[in-house]
């Protein structure tokens, strides 16, 4: 008996997914594209507004040299080549949150061209092309609650309108909703490594477009694509593209056509829907921007940029473990934000024994965080704290017992480890012999048995002595020095 | 002081000295401009209040013993598609009827930061866009010269109201003609500066690539001091140039014996009026005998300048104009109960015929399809035409061409051919595809009575030598 969940598999075996990815980036800069407004996101509506952001009659856009910087280190970090002149174009469409009636973009001649990023993905890595990247503004918010009449009424908050985008459009070189996901990952990590943006999916900061299509095996022309819209985190683009894949598969299977069409994700039901066409029978009639001059990175620009370029996740990762000598895994955690691996590595520098804080983290912090079901980011005990206590095991301040019991308490109160190590009155493991030997003493007379198996040779029940001492002194005694202690008494 | 004849310097010294008081003179204009104007039809919106302030300013400066800026003291008027803060600005179009703009035009500003009296806002057709003010939603403007006839178009109010004498100068603007052509019709000089000489900034754009601000006045000298005032990078207009600016004024005294003045036959063929090639040619002759060497050039491409200039023009304009959705400013028609019928209504009701046309014709020239045939070879005949006056300005310094084919004509005459008034600017649209300055100066007259008017094209930023033709040929005349 052939089941529906066979015919699926026996489909999707037939069939293989193209997909490629549209990525804005909102910029990081003080200031608008074209105008000296402030970006700042969540002010009162309106309030981040001037003539030229607003579309007011007769007023013109000037670029802002720091969109243009931060867009090119983003080009630069995802491979792409800069092109020396670019052109900025008019992209006309009617929309009320679209002031001046186009967006200014950039179209047949963009910034730049021609990157890739790497991604992990199950035959290995891989390269996914990036077609282009280019400079564009944003539009405003239309908003419909959260004002009295917002039953009847749209209203319209412009203090978006002209903040500076980069667009990041991909090859169609991703073959599945898995790899569609790794690459939003990778491009994120490495936007988030240049510092241009914050890539805040909430604040609307990065947001995506996935253009889909579905082919035979073996097939070289494309099928029919349709794009997805709407989508607000990774994880539902990828929910979405897997369904938009079984739906278009179904519908050729059945005998259909895919329509090409815009559709838009519901993240509640895990489905797209058909825009009306009416709605999408774009023509965009883009030409070039006459307000504006062609816009020029020449070589020392360019250089300048460059300049400003820090190490990226992955050679920074390949560069830790040899450094650290920790696995790859673990530095792939350490690096998941700059800022981390910058605590990190500045913290490990710091401490007497680099290498102990890198094992610290991966045996004794990382296990902590992912029963409590933390991210590293959320950690009680910081890179700082972790130096800390590497160093204080390196002099032989404390056990490495110790060591974790404070890690418990620094979990257990939810505070860093320089802070639960002074409120537990600065623990020191115990060197000072009187008192130990006072305990052996007391051991020996109380265990003759013991002591006389020991003498007869049964070398092994220094063992038990020992551990007998550590029990007594809570842990807190030396144990090598313990050892040379049970030994010269029963010797 | 009355204001006939009234030239800038006039002005200025006569407040200087205490002879008039730059209020008493403002007022005089608004004498005149109430007993002339209904006639006339130059004026939109007055601004009394700002204009006496600003006289006031300038009596306590003259009154203190302080030198007046340049135009200080000097009531001038603004074309309705420079922007001025808290003064009703409409383009001569119904769908800005209520606009109040929130800040000034850099032009108009650095007018007032040289003590000139902006007395208000002058007729035009609606967004610029036409060649007989008889596109204005207003209300059209008649000559001055001869009631029955246009002021030219579009800065027609500007050149209405310098005539008329209700102003000393004013500000027009030229995308394909429309300074220096309402400028001949009325008896006025007019000139268009090179493209990104003066800030566009708080120009309501009609075809961003071609539109210039530029000065109308009774005399070449008002011109050179206007233009000294204006001109100049601005940060605010990116495609303003940072290129010095000369004196002008000081420039007009040069020589012009020796100067190579060029003579394009294609400024001479089918369509030109007897009468204005008479005019034009004695006015040749005229700097012939001032020295002055005339060379044949040739300007191949001219034929093409009028479809070149009605695709790219228009499909600029199809985008400046798509802001006025009734949105966030200006009209809104008030019965639309949806998106779409909003943007529809308010567009329908909002914008004349003529600038429905031209929206049309721009959004098909940029259409899917036809971009390539249109817009991209627009453009390449642009860069042709351009060549053109490249090569014909290594043989000569500037050249002259009669400014429009024919003097004014009379109002509702071309109205319903839209392709016989296109026609109108045959010979200025040229200048402004190549982005060179010309001026047009006062060349006699018909038997009619009615002005003609010379055209002299110059080099890119070479204001100083078409403005120092210019001088020479009107002290001469």
């Amino acid at each position: 008996m052939v089941t529906a969940a066979d015919s699926s598999v026996a489909a999707h075996a037939r069939y293989e997914p193209v997909i490629g990815l549209e990525v804005h980036v909102q910029l990081l800069t003080v200031t608008k594209i074209f105008c000296s407004c402030s970006t700042r996101f969540g002010d009162p509506p309106n309030t981040n507004v001037c003539p030229v952001c607003l579309g007011l009659p007769g007023a013109l856009p000037v670029l802002n040299r720091k969109a243009v910087e931060f867009a090119v280190l983003a080009a630069m970090a995802l491979n792409c080549r800069v092109n020396e002149t670019s052109i900025f174009a008019r992209k006309n469409y009617f929309y009320p949150d679209l002031p001046k009636g186009y967006q200014i973009s950039q179209y047949d001649r963009p910034l730049a061209e021609h990157g890739w990023i790497d991604i992990d993905s199950e035959g290995g890595t891989k390269k996914i092309g990036i077609t282009r990247l280019h400079l564009e503004e944003d539009a405003g918010k239309s908003l419909h609650e959260g004002f009295p009449d917002a039953v009847e009424k749209t209203a319209i908050d412009l203090n978006r309108s002209g903040v500076p985008l980069i667009e990041i459009v991909s090859e169609p070189d991703i073959a599945s909703p898995g790899e569609a996901y790794e690459y939003l990952t990778r491009l994120k990590e490495i936007i988030l490594y240049t510092g241009v943006s914050d890539c805040n999916m909430e604040e609307g900061s990065l947001r995506c477009d996935a253009n889909v299509s579905v082919r035979p095996h073996g097939q070289k022309e494309f099928g029919t694509k349709t794009e997805v819209k709407n989508v607000n985190s990774f994880r539902f683009i990828r929910e979405a593209l897997a369904y938009e894949i079984e739906r278009q598969i179904e519908l050729i299977d059945s005998g259909g056509k895919v329509t090409q069409e815009t559709r838009l994700y519901n993240a509640n039901e895990g489905k797209t829907y058909g825009m009306r066409s009416k709605e999408q029978a774009h023509d965009y009639r883009y030409f070039p921007e006459p307000d504006l001059l062609p816009l020029v990175v020449d070589e020392k620009w360019s250089s300048q940029i460059r300049k400003l370029l820090p190490e990226l996740p992955e050679a920074r990762r390949e560069r830790m473990v040899v450094d650290y000598g920790i696995t790859e895994k673990d530095a792939q955690v350490l690096t998941s934000s700059k800022a981390l691996a910058d605590q990190f590595e500045e913290a490990a520098k710091s401490a007497k024994n680099p290498k102990r804080v890198a094992n610290l983290v991966q045996s004794e912090l990382i296990g902590r965080l992912k029963a409590k079901g933390l991210e590293i980011e959320q950690s009680p005990i910081s890179m700082k704290g972790v130096a800390q206590s590497s160093d204080l095991v390196d002099v032989g301040a404390i056990s490495g017992k110790m060591l974790k019991d404070l890690y418990d308490l620094c979990f257990q109160r939810g505070k860093d480890f320089p802070v639960v190590y002074d409120e537990e009155g600065r623990p020191q493991q115990s060197s000072d012999t009187s008192a130990l030997e006072k305990i052996i003493d007391e051991l020996i007379a109380a265990n003759p048995r013991q002591v006389e198996q020991y003498r007869a040779g049964k070398k092994t029940v220094a063992g038990f002595f020992v551990g007998q001492v550590m029990k007594a002194s809570k842990g807190q005694a030396n144990p090598q020095v313990v050892n040379e202690l049970v030994a010269k008494k029963l010797g | 002081m009355e204001p006939k004849s009234l030239t800038i310097d006039a002005a200025r010294s006569a407040v200087q000295q205490r002879t008039a008081s730059a209020i008493s003179l403002t007022e005089s204009f608004y004498a005149r401009i109430q007993n002339d104007d209904p006639k006339i039809g130059a004026y939109l919106t007055l601004c009394k209040e700002r204009a006496l302030a600003k006289a006031a300013e300038i009596d306590t400066l003259a009154e203190k013993g302080e030198r007046l800026p340049l135009l200080g003291g000097v009531p001038v008027a603004i074309k309705d598609v420079m922007v001025t803060k808290g003064v009703r600005t409409t383009a001569g179009s119904k769908i800005l009827g209520n606009y109040i703009p929130p800040y000034d035009c850099t032009a108009v500003a650095r007018l007032e930061a040289a003590g000139a009296i902006v007395l208000g806002k002058l007729n035009c057709d609606e967004f610029a866009m036409g060649s007989s003010n008889e596109n204005s939603a207003w209300k059209p403007v008649h000559n001055p010269r001869d009631l029955s006839r246009v002021p030219g178009g579009s800065s027609g109010g500007a050149a209405a109201a310098v005539a008329a004498d209700m102003a000393v100068a004013a500000l027009g603007s030229d995308t394909g003609g429309s300074i220096r052509q309402p400028a001949s019709f009325c008896g006025v000089v007019g000139l268009m500066p090179t493209y990104g000489r003066v800030s566009r900034y708080g120009l309501i754009a009609f075809a961003s690539s071609l539109d210039h601000i530029g000065p109308l006045t009774k005399t070449v000298r008002d011109a050179a001091t206007v233009l000294g005032v204006i001109a100049g990078r601005d940060p605010m207009d990116s495609t303003s140039a940072e290129v010095p600016v000369p004196d002008y004024v000081t420039e007009l005294e040069k020589p012009v014996h020796g100067l190579k003045i060029g003579v394009a036959k294609e400024y001479f063929g089918e369509g030109l009026d007897t009468e204005v090639r008479k005019s034009v040619e004695a006015a040749i002759q005229k700097l012939a005998d001032l020295g002055c060497e005339i060379v044949e050039v040739s300007l191949p491409h001219t034929k093409y300048a009028i479809p070149t200039y009605y695709i790219v023009a228009t499909a600029e304009a199809s985008a400046n104009l798509a802001r006025f959705d009734g949105v966030r400013y200006g009209f809104r028609a008030p019965e639309a109960r949806t998106l779409s019928a909003m943007y529809r209504c308010t567009r329908d009701l909002g914008f004349g015929a003529e600038v429905k046309r031209r929206i049309m014709l721009g959004t098909y020239a940029l259409s899917a399809g036809y971009y390539d045939a249109y817009y991209l070879k627009a453009q390449r005949v642009r860069t042709l035409l351009t060549r053109d006056f490249e090569e014909a300005f290594k043989k000569v310094d500037a050249i002259v061409t009669p400014t429009s084919p024919t003097p004014a004509f009379k109002l509702g005459e071309k109205v319903d051919d839209p392709l016989a008034m296109y026609l109108a600017d045959i010979y200025t649209v040229t200048a402004d595809l190549a982005g060179i300055p010309g001026i047009s100066v006062p060349c006699g007259e018909t038997r009619e009575k009615l002005p003609i008017g010379l055209q002299i094209l110059g080099k890119h930023f070479d204001e100083a030598t078409i403005l120092r033709v210019a001088h020479a040929y009107e002290q001469a005349a």
